[in-house]
């Protein structure tokens, strides 16, 4: 038993001993996170307590590097998951690990990994712990830059579903070819050309077994894209074209006819003044890597929403989601800032920022086959508007310690199409937002909201305030109020109100809170999940190290 | 044996955070396009033996933009006196990644501005929100991470901007 002990103690230090010399040139860094909520029913504002009264959920990364190699895992805990994310996220388990080699120009990974090709229409695998969200691929890919200027990806496997993968098996290969760069290598001057092109191709492919009795469903389904980004000077044009091959599916009601896509963004910039004209054309294009999938289920593209993201919290009221089976929208933005010591700049300068978006359906054939699908009619707007905003914000610094914005948005909310409900009216809203920012000191600072929203239809009016008191670098103070006050029913007249303290030291934050959350649409990127009411003390830690 | 594994692993753990002291900040090698579409490893991000600071934020976050308006507004004050240089990482996905350059000289901004469009640099770098802002000495050491923004955070970021200047002389 000695001589064992002894002999292991000894494997020990040497092992340890070797171990360290190769930690010596060793990074280790990694994050963590953990939410929790201790839940009251509140029956007035439809929350209900679950049984176990609190939930806690978190994750852990670890990630350690040494030189060109490079390892991680990540770790995930529902116990269980908050109300209002996917209940189906539940237990504890490592759900994400991988291997990466990277060096001369090659990358290889194995295990779990994140890709997007262009812009994401056929591919685009990511994480986001707001949302719930994360279709990680589990299997190989390669990177490889043979010269300078071209990129070559290559990605398979299977998605994350959960706690397992995906039926379905994803693979694709992207190429880029920055021209500018890559001519570069014969002659110098090129890198330093006025117009730079880039050029990009994509094709990805996806396969599942099709064990449907009646149907003969296409058990490879093909999908790709090309992209070209243009700069030249002080404009821009960004394009990408994707098609993907007749893929019946839930999510298009098993139709076969072929998707296809099409993104354009176009620019003017230079100091002081930002324009930016978009389109994009979607139809038929949810591609799942099981295609009985529904929600924001095993994903393989990214269709990005054109309409601005709004942050103010009443503006948030009636965010739009991306319409895959088919919608054709616009936007118009422009940023400009007037200098300072001109006219409408005054003394500290003035900013002002516009845009404006639409988004329709697409132009459909009456005449139409059951089993291809409606045909349509590319790049025509149907009649059926599903979205459209305006918003014109202002901001300005009026004295040294004192600044502000004002802003005002129009929305037009089809909440039939975007939340899938039948018979709920179409929205029309008026959002008025004015926020301060008062300097006590160096230190000491104050901000105020004062938010209102008007609207005949569906909740009609709402009116919000926000105050806030920070002490850098550490303290938040927040107090808020939404008050539904121009709900028909007296009993729905409701103050949510919601205090919070935050803490934030180095890379940490401890944050809690304790209030009422309205129910309403959480969307990050035009992907939404829909959170229902809740009452009680909220808090979150975050940390990386 | 648990234990004993438990044991070996304190003890390399503890080598690492011995080695790390006085090494410089091994930055992860990810590729991401400036808002002209040139192409930039992160692990080639330095600023000559002068202090470096790399910003995560989104044009969708208001801290993020607020704490970036208020640097610029002594940037260039900044950079006479310390040389220091700050690179923005916009985490900014497809849906409005195509709009940071038009976003960012609307607002006037001097930065050299990175766009990490599928979050790989963000991941890499452990940053679980925004704003997160990263300050390195001359030498790439590591000498502070922030999370979130106050009004008055920029005073503190360039006073350790400051003794870092003078550090890495």
């Amino acid at each position: 038993m000695r001589i064992k002990f002894s002999l292991l103690y000894f494997l020990i230090l040497i092992s340890s001993a070797s171990f360290a010399q190769v930690l010596q040139n060793s990074q280790i860094n990694g994050s963590f996170q953990i939410d929790g909520q201790y839940y009251q029913t509140d029956s007035a504002i439809g929350a209900y307590a679950p049984a176990q009264d609190i939930d806690l959920m978190g994750f852990g990364n670890l990630t350690f590097t040494n030189g060109p190699f490079t390892a991680g895992v990540r770790y995930e805990s529902y116990n269980n998951a908050i109300v209002g994310y996917d209940q189906r996220y539940n237990g504890s388990e490592i759900v994400h690990r991988y291997a990466q080699y990277n060096n001369d120009g090659l990358d290889i990974t194995i295990g779990n990994f994140y890709e997007q090709f262009g812009n994401g229409l056929i591919f685009r695998s990511y994480q986001d712990w707001s949302l719930g969200y994360d279709n990680a691929m589990d299997g190989i890919r390669v990177v490889f830059e043979p010269t300078k200027g071209i990129r070559l990806k290559g990605a398979y496997g299977k998605q994350r579903f959960f706690y397992e993968n995906g039926p379905g098996i994803v693979r694709g290969i992207d190429g880029e070819i920055s021209i500018n760069d890559f001519l570069s290598n014969y002659k110098e001057s090129w890198s330093s050309k006025k117009l730079k092109t880039v050029l990009g191709a994509s094709v990805v492919s996806k396969y599942q077994k099709d064990n449907d009795p009646l149907r003969k469903l296409p058990e490879n389904v093909l999908a790709y894209a090309l992209r070209a980004n243009i700069n030249y000077n002080d404009f821009f044009l960004l394009s990408e074209y994707a098609y993907k091959y007749n893929d019946p599916s839930t999510g298009n009601g098993l139709i076969y006819k072929p998707g296809n896509a099409l993104y354009l963004v176009s620019g003017y910039s230079k100091k002081g003044i930002g324009l930016t004209v978009s389109g994009k054309w979607i139809d038929n294009m949810n591609f799942r890597s099981d295609r009985a999938a529904v929600l924001n289920d095993l994903s393989i593209n990214f269709l990005p929403a054109l309409p601005k993201e709004q942050t103010y919290r009443l503006a948030t009221l009636y965010p739009y989601g991306t319409q895959s089976n088919g919608e054709f929208s616009g936007k118009a933005e422009l940023y400009y800032r007037f200098q300072p010591k001109t006219k409408l700049g005054g003394k500290y300068g003035t900013q002002i920022n516009l845009s404006s978006s639409m988004v329709q359906s697409i132009d459909t054939d009456s005449a139409t086959s059951k089993e291809f699908g409606p045909k349509s009619n590319f790049l025509t707007p149907g009649d059926e508007r599903y979205f459209r905003d305006v918003n014109f914000e202002i901001e300005k610094k009026i004295s040294p310690n004192f600044k502000g914005s004002a802003q005002y948005i129009y929305t037009e909310y089809n909440k039939n199409v975007i939340e899938g409900k039948v018979g709920a009216d179409y929205v029309y809203a008026h959002i008025n937002i004015i926020e301060f920012y008062y300097k006590i000191n160096t230190t000491h600072n104050i901000r105020t909201e004062l938010q209102h929203l008007f609207t005949d239809q569906d909740k009609k009016n709402w009116v919000m305030a926000l105050i806030e008191y920070s002490i850098a670098p550490h303290w938040f103070i927040t107090a808020y109020d939404e008050y539904n006050y121009g709900n028909e029913k007296s009993k729905e007249r409701i103050h949510y109100l919601n205090g919070n303290i935050v803490y934030a030291f180095g890379s940490n934050r401890i944050s809690i809170g304790y209030g009422k959350l309205r129910a309403g649409l959480l969307c990050v990127g035009g992907v939404c999940r829909v959170v229902p009411a809740s009452s009680g003390l909220t808090f979150s830690i975050t940390s990386s190290f | 044996m648990k234990k004993l594994i438990i044991f070996v692993l304190f003890l390399s753990f503890s080598f690492i955070s011995f080695a790390q002291e006085s090494e410089s900040f091994q930055m992860p090698s990810i590729t991401l396009k400036d808002m002209d579409g040139n192409t930039i490893n992160t692990s080639e991000l330095k600023n000559d033996g002068k202090p470096l600071i790399i910003s995560f934020w989104a044009t969708w976050c208001k801290p993020c933009v607020n704490e970036l308006s208020t640097i610029a507004e002594n940037y260039s004050d900044w950079q006479d006196e310390t040389g220091v240089k700050l690179i923005a990482i916009s985490i900014d996905n497809s849906r409005t990644s195509n709009n940071v350059k038009p976003f960012v000289n609307g607002k006037s901004w001097d930065y050299e501005v990175l766009l990490d469009v599928n979050g790989d640099f963000k991941r890499a770098m452990n940053v679980n929100t925004v704003p997160h802002t990263f300050l390195f000495d001359g030498n790439m050491k590591l000498l502070n991470q922030h999370t979130s923004y106050a009004p008055g955070d920029e005073i503190k970021l360039y006073e350790k901007v400051k003794s870092a200047a003078v550090s890495s002389k």
